[in-house]
């Protein structure tokens, strides 16, 4: 018999693992997919299809409002913290290697370590102090707070695609009469373009989807679609939160999915 | 026309690194590069042929001396003030353009009129044969028509001189005599000054005006592919370009004297002869004014036939005789035969 290669797929329990792990993932969202098709009020018992909470939720003005409102904070904080950190990307990458510049790399990914609930709390302080002096309450300090948190999600691919790219593209343009500028604008930007594309798509879903730190910034009026929601568990639950959810499932899939497509290796 | 020279290195130090650890790619070397000549850069990997271009083309800034293109000097300009384009190993054209926009891209950024990039894009892709692919991305052409584009794209700004830097070392070898041959063609068309670095001997002396041949560093010898060849400075010069063998010498009464006591007339200074193995006549044994020899053995080669002599005094010496009709260079391993050098083929040199 010819001798076998390991394969981690042939170890004891490996299937049963495989089968737990997928249902824990899964389940729950086909469960609140299919919930959000009920007929009746419950999300729990079934009493047949109907697309009535789909077109309840179109209606509610509160939705619509929210969704705006989500919509308008992740755009603004994706292009904000997709230009901070494609500046950052590029002060790390494109000179040599300095003092501290692990340091620079901790403090721009700060925010993937900062438990949330400490920077929601720091920014509810702070923002609160500037709220009173200025007198401003408009979606500023939202945006402004996203797109802080949003910066090390825009950093890693565009670092990643800078770190990618054949300096010697960089030397021959100089080498063409480029001057510094020109470079930048006719050859280091426009093949960090993906990159630029996949870092603004994946700070636009992170912001999508933030309750904690929109929670303790947000003033009177300014729920987002998942505070919203959140607001709506504490009252009765009913599948219209599950058609919400649905809708935003869907929308995170599809800029999940361009984000791969542009940032996989060309073969 | 002008009468100044198109490169003028002057005591250019190249360090990298600091304190003791400093290496130095480039050592105290000057050098003159005429107008419009054909100058290679000849050495093995590391003898710093590549450092010098860098620093001609403003990629590095040397550690002390001076860099003058076209009689000015640009020690410390960047790249894209210097009137020199270069061809890159990896060919760096770049891969979200087309091949027309590439070769159009010195010029737009001198930010010349739209119709002028036009036209000169479409000369350019004439001159090397390539018309037909102005509208194609560059990831869609072979490396030969990969070659030919990033040529296209360093001339066509009209440089005062063009870096070529192993532009054919990714080419298999049928494509490379080829390219060899363009290259040749379009240095002479458009008489610009052309530097190419290679470490690849052949290469250089069937293309250059001048060679000049690096080692660790320094500059061993410049002068034409015949100077280079017949007239080696040095042995590494010597054994770099081309085979030759190299004998010990002392002094002698009319000539140098061998180990094995034969007294031969060499050009030049130095302990040690050499002679290139297609430099000799071999002739039959004891014939007067011939070293005795016996055959080794023998390598047939096809266009000729190469032969392992033993001196009497234990010294190897080959020789490279020319493979008759029957391909059978009528010598036996074993056999006694007299060698005598051609006038003027022995040399001396210093080690």
């Amino acid at each position: 018999m010819a001798e076998r290669r390991f394969d981690i797929a042939r170890l004891p329990g490996f299937a049963t693992i495989a089968i737990a792990a997928f249902v824990v993932l899964y389940v729950p969202i086909f469960t609140l997919v299919a919930f959000s098709f009920n007929g009746g009020n419950s999300i729990a018992v079934w009493s047949g299809f109907s697309l009535r909470w789909y077109t309840d939720a179109w209606a509610n003005e509160a939705v619509k409002a929210a969704t705006i409102r989500s919509l308008v904070i992740a755009s603004s904080a994706a292009i904000l913290a997709t230009t901070v950190a494609t500046m950052a990307a590029i002060g790390t990458t494109r000179r040599r290697a300095f003092k501290g510049q692990t340091l620079i790399y901790v403090a721009i990914n700060q925010p993937l370590m900062v438990p949330e609930i400490v920077t929601a709390v720091a920014l509810m302080i702070v923002f609160g102090i500037v709220k009173q002096a200025t007198g401003y309450q408009g979606l500023g300090y939202l945006i402004l707070a996203h797109a802080a948190f949003c910066v090390p999600f825009a950093y890693l691919p565009i670092r990643a695609r800078l770190e990618g790219m054949d300096l010697s593209l960089e030397t021959a343009a100089a080498d063409l009469y480029a001057t510094p500028w020109q470079c930048f604008r006719h050859v280091t930007l426009p093949l960090l373009g993906p990159g630029i594309i996949a870092g603004a798509m994946l700070a636009f879903v992170i912001s999508l989807d933030d309750v904690v730190i929109t929670e303790f910034v947000k003033s009177g009026g300014q729920d987002t679609l998942p505070t919203y929601m959140l607001g709506q568990m504490r009252r009765a639950i009913t599948p219209e939160v599950n058609a919400i959810s649905t809708l935003l499932l869907m929308l995170t899939v599809v800029l999940l999915t361009a984000f791969f497509l542009l940032t996989r290796k060309k073969a | 026309m002008t009468h100044v020279n198109a490169i003028e290195a002057r005591n250019t130090i190249k360090a990298f690194g600091q304190g003791d650890a400093a290496v130095r790619a480039l050592d105290d070397v000057s050098v003159t590069i005429r107008q419009g000549e054909f100058f290679t850069l000849l050495g093995p990997s590391g003898c710093g042929k590549t450092t010098l271009l860098r620093l001609i083309a403003g990629f590095e800034m040397p550690s002390s001396g001076m860099i003058l293109i076209d009689g000015a000097e640009v020690t410390n300009l960047p790249p894209n003030r210097r009137p020199v384009n270069t061809v890159f190993q990896s060919y760096a054209l770049f891969p979200h353009l087309t091949v027309a926009e590439n070769v159009g891209f010195a010029l737009k950024m001198q930010g010349r009129p739209k119709a002028e990039i036009t036209e000169t894009a479409a000369r350019m892709l004439a001159l090397v044969k390539l018309e037909h692919l102005a509208g194609r991305k560059v990831a869609q052409l072979s490396g030969g028509q990969q070659q030919r584009v990033a040529l296209a794209r360093a001339l066509a700004p009209q440089p005062k001189v063009l870096l070529l830097d192993e532009p054919l070392s990714a080419l298999d070898l049928k494509l490379r005599k080829e390219m060899q041959v363009e290259l040749k063609r379009l240095q002479m068309e458009t008489g610009i000054t052309f530097v190419f670095v290679t470490h690849d001997q052949e290469e250089a002396l069937t293309m250059s005006d001048r060679i000049g041949v690096m080692s660790a560093g320094k500059l061993q010898q410049v002068g034409s592919p015949r100077d280079i060849y017949t007239r080696p400075v040095n042995r590494f010069v010597a054994s770099f370009i081309g085979e030759t063998n190299f004998l010990p010498v002392t002094p002698s009464q009319g000539g140098v004297k061998l180990g094995c006591g034969a007294v031969v007339v060499a050009e030049g200074e130095g302990s040690t002869l050499t002679i290139r193995p297609e430099q000799m006549r071999l002739v039959a044994a004891g014939e007067p004014g011939t070293l005795p020899a016996q055959v080794e053995n023998l390598v047939y080669f096809g266009t000729d036939t190469h032969l392992n002599l033993r001196l009497p005094d234990g010294e190897l010496l080959t020789a490279r005789v020319q493979s008759p009709p029957s391909g059978d260079a009528g010598f036996a391993a074993g056999q006694a035969i007299g060698v005598a050098f051609l006038p003027g083929a022995a040399r001396l040199i210093r080690d």
